[in-house]
């Protein structure tokens, strides 16, 4: 504690050095379900882009890329360009949205188990554990003067967490290019320098943030926890220590000796001990909790072994906090998950999810956009017809060279020509080739008689002639003089 | 408010700042100390960025950076390299003959595209944007009639030699009377064939003007425009029995051209323009949408009369 000394002069301190959070291991469900959480999230990160995937010979076959050159993102059978990119906007939303589900039902699970700045800091705590051994070593080691062993274990620690960084970083960069190649590429020196300046900055920041900053990073610098702090309510699971139940605290010993003067918690101080951001949880919520519930685990394992049951420190809603400091029994868990807010989120969630598989299933992989070009909006043919130019970009999106059909209707004796014919040539359909997987701009000229409205509206649809007929259709104007001109 | 007395938190131990709003009092938290080093990072590395590139404005310019950056240097650097990147094209375009250019359509398109570039800054003007022309006064590019003809090497010519170029030998040229002022027809006269060409452009019925018309024309008019008034590219002169008109097909736009014509005159770019800008140009306009197919290429230097 400053005195009031402290203040006068300038004892003030401008920065405060970052205090050591030496968290002790601990086991139980919780910490058990944070283990399988790291494996699965960790086995994605690192093994999808090593998952091939055909899809025949004119496209990549790896499973999960973003093309950034070619501008497409592959997700196994799922192919996006970038004018579908609605879809993407869809998945963030998605994501927003089950942020909110997630947090009115569970508070910051998200960011207890799920969140990459949580896993790696748990996975490098994990190395401090393993090199320099539990808390109370560590604590030895960081206080103790600079010996020869303790450079040497600094030395294997920093060189594990370079390790997993550049991991991590290297991992990064197979999402944006051929996995194998890019591998023999890179240990080559044939990739490209962006791939090599993305390593380093990922490894940096790896490095930096989850083997130093650690929860610096989720108290000063995430949003998140403000952001989540407002989306939960009374009836969101918070990690909770209970302190009707707990208080006042005192050790075995001074309970055998008052029986009946203390409450639950012995003091033992383990919830403090195995906090990944060194709080203490028995000073109420705090923005600097996880809601990991590795203290439940701790806290658990001291009540069982003094015999009182467990859950002094739990997941426990506001409401219910006030029901059992009362005297009464909370809500079932049930009842706390499955509440209309979280219903309605989960509602939300899953409707604009449906809506996004129904129309991947529905989408046409030949895609068709025309602009009618305006300098001149009509040219006067010497025969008399009226002739309007309009450009075609055609997507065809399947991996395969496709022949497509593009036609005219209802625009009455119009004729419909390419830059690559001549109008002697020109019909009411005509035929194109399609590379795989391309955009083809086409030049497409439409001549119809003078006689008409000066504007009319027409369509223009492409129907494939191979595999799937179904095409896309355009409805565009056609101009003519107005009478009299 | 401020009374400026800080006291010490007694929840937290820290000292507050010493200023007080309905009650709430703020704590002096100090930085964590990661967060005062970016901080001071910053401002070196401001600093570093004042010395090392342009950053005071002062009265006519600005500071120059002991790294001499500039942006006009970097888009200078730019255009170098564009320029070496476009060479091996523009290389190939001018070692082919315009007329073989469709035959390779990667070069056609860069050529259609370069030509696109250079029509933007010197065709414009009177061709208009797209090559629609203006009524009255410059032909459209975009339509199938060609008064000189459409093909890729006779546009190039027509490209290259303008026409009716004052001192320029090889220049395209025709003169078509001015039959009104200069009286060689008189206005009964001119109205009679006025009558005529809009018969054979089906504009009008057969009549007794149009038949005096007739003589009139075939004794006036069919050594450029042909006996049936089918045009004469050779000397440029129009065909009458379409329905593309540059100086009007009614009545009195027709009185006025017989009596006065407009004879239009292009500049010439050859000399003004490289070869392959005037190539790319011709690509171009042959692409704009009317060019005509599989015609003869003309001699360079032929002259008007070396028309296919
Ligand atoms: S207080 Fe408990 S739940 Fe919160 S971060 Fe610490 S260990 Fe995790
Ligand atoms: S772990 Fe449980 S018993 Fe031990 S100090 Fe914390 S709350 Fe009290």
């Amino acid at each position: 504690m400053a005195s009031p000394e402290d203040l006068s002069g300038q004892s003030a301190p401008l920065y405060e050095a970052r205090k050591g959070v030496y968290p002790k291991a601990v086991n139980g469900p919780f910490r058990r379900f944070k283990w399988a959480i790291m494996a699965v999230t960790l086995a994605i990160y690192y093994g999808t882009p090593w998952i091939r995937w055909d899809r025949g010979p004119y496209a990549p076959d790896q499973a999960v890329l973003v093309d950034l050159a070619n501008r497409r993102f592959y997700m196994f059978q799922i192919e996006i360009w970038p004018h579908e990119f609605y879809y993407v906007a869809g998945l963030l939303i998605m994501a927003g949205i089950g942020l909110f589900l997630v947090t009115s039902a569970v508070g910051r699970a998200w960011c207890g188990y799920a969140c990459p700045q949580t896993v790696w800091t748990d996975l490098f705590q994990h190395v401090d554990r393993l090199v320099d051994g539990d808390r109370n070593a560590q604590v030895r080691l960081a206080n103790g003067p600079w010996t020869a062993e303790k450079l040497t274990k600094r030395a294997v620690k920093y060189s594990i967490y370079l390790t997993i960084a550049f991991w991590t970083g290297g991992a990064w960069i197979m999402y944006f290019a051929d996995a194998p190649t890019l591998t023999a590429d890179f240990w080559t020196g044939q990739a490209a320098l962006v791939a090599y300046g993305t390593v380093a900055v990922m490894t940096a920041t790896t490095f930096i943030l989850g083997g130093f900053m650690r929860e610096q990073v989720c108290v000063y610098m995430c949003p998140w926890p403000r952001i989540q702090t407002a989306m939960m309510d009374e009836k969101s699971l918070l990690v909770t220590y209970k302190d009707w139940r707990g208080e006042p605290r005192g050790s075995v010993k001074k309970a055998q000796a008052h029986p009946g003067g203390f409450g639950d918690c012995i003091d033992c101080n383990q919830c403090v001990a195995v906090c990944p951001t060194g709080i203490d949880i028995r000073e109420g919520p705090q923005i600097g909790c996880i809601t990991c519930a590795l203290c439940i685990d701790a806290c658990d394992g001291a009540m069982a072994q003094v015999g009182r049951p467990r859950g002094l420190i739990d997941y426990c809603t506001l409401d219910d906090a006030a029901t059992e400091k009362a005297g009464g029994t909370g809500q079932p868990i049930r009842k706390t998950l499955l509440r209309p807010r979280t219903l309605i989120y989960f509602g939300v969630w899953t409707a604009i999810g449906a809506a996004m598989l129904f129309s991947l299933g529905q989408r046409t992989r030949l895609d068709l956009a025309v602009q009618h070009e305006r300098s001149p909006l009509f040219v006067q043919l010497s025969d008399g017809h009226i002739r309007n130019n309009y450009t075609l970009k055609l997507r065809n999106m399947e991996t395969r060279p496709r022949r497509v059909a593009v036609s005219v209707s209802g625009l009455p004796g119009a004729v419909l020509w390419t830059d690559a014919g001549s109008r002697e040539k020109a019909g009411q359909r005509i035929e194109l080739a399609l590379p795989a997987d391309s955009v083809t701009s086409v030049k497409l000229f439409v001549a119809a008689p003078a006689i008409g409205p000066a504007r009319q509206d027409f369509t223009i649809g492409t129907r494939g002639l191979d595999g799937d007929p179904r095409g896309d259709s355009d409805i565009i104007q056609f101009d003519r003089p107005e009478a009299g001109q | 408010m401020a009374d400026l007395k800080q006291r010490i938190d007694e929840a937290t131990g820290t000292s507050t700042v010493g200023h007080e709003w309905d009650g709430i009092e703020e704590l002096d938290t100090p930085m964590p100390r990661w967060w005062l080093w970016t901080f001071y990072a910053t401002i070196v590395w401001g600093l570093a960025y004042v010395v090392l590139y342009p950053a005071w404005p002062m009265v006519d310019s600005a500071t120059k950076g002991v790294l001499g950056w500039s942006s006009r240097g970097d888009l200078a650097k730019e255009m170098a390299a564009d320029a070496k990147r476009r060479a091996p094209t523009v290389n190939a375009i001018a070692a082919t003959a315009i007329t073989d250019l469709p035959a390779k359509p990667e070069l056609m398109q860069a050529a259609v595209q370069g030509g696109g570039a250079a029509f933007r800054v010197h065709c414009v003007q009177c061709h208009g944007a797209g090559g629609a022309g203006v009524k009255n006064l410059y032909p459209s590019l975009t339509d199938d009639d060609w008064l000189w003809g459409g093909d890729l090497a006779t546009i190039e010519y027509t490209v290259t030699h303008g026409i009716r170029n004052p001192d320029h030998k090889a220049t395209r040229t025709s003169l078509m009377p001015a039959f009104g002022r200069d009286g060689i027809l008189d206005a009964a006269q001119i109205g009679d064939v006025v009558s005529f060409v809009r018969t054979i452009s089906r504009q009008e019925k057969v009549s007794a003007s149009s038949s005096r018309g007739a003589t009139l024309f075939a004794d006036n008019c069919a050594v450029c425009h042909g006996a049936g008034g089918e045009g004469g590219r050779q000397v440029g002169a129009p065909k009458l029995t379409d329905a593309i008109w540059l100086y009007g097909g009614d009545r009195d736009s027709l009185t006025a051209t017989i009596t006065q014509p407009r004879n239009g005159v292009m500049p010439r770019w050859g000399g003004r323009l490289d070869p392959v800008t005037i190539k790319m140009l011709s690509a171009y306009v042959y692409a704009l949408g009317g060019g005509e197919k599989g015609l003869a290429p003309v001699a360079e230097g032929a002259g008007a009369d070396g028309q296919p």
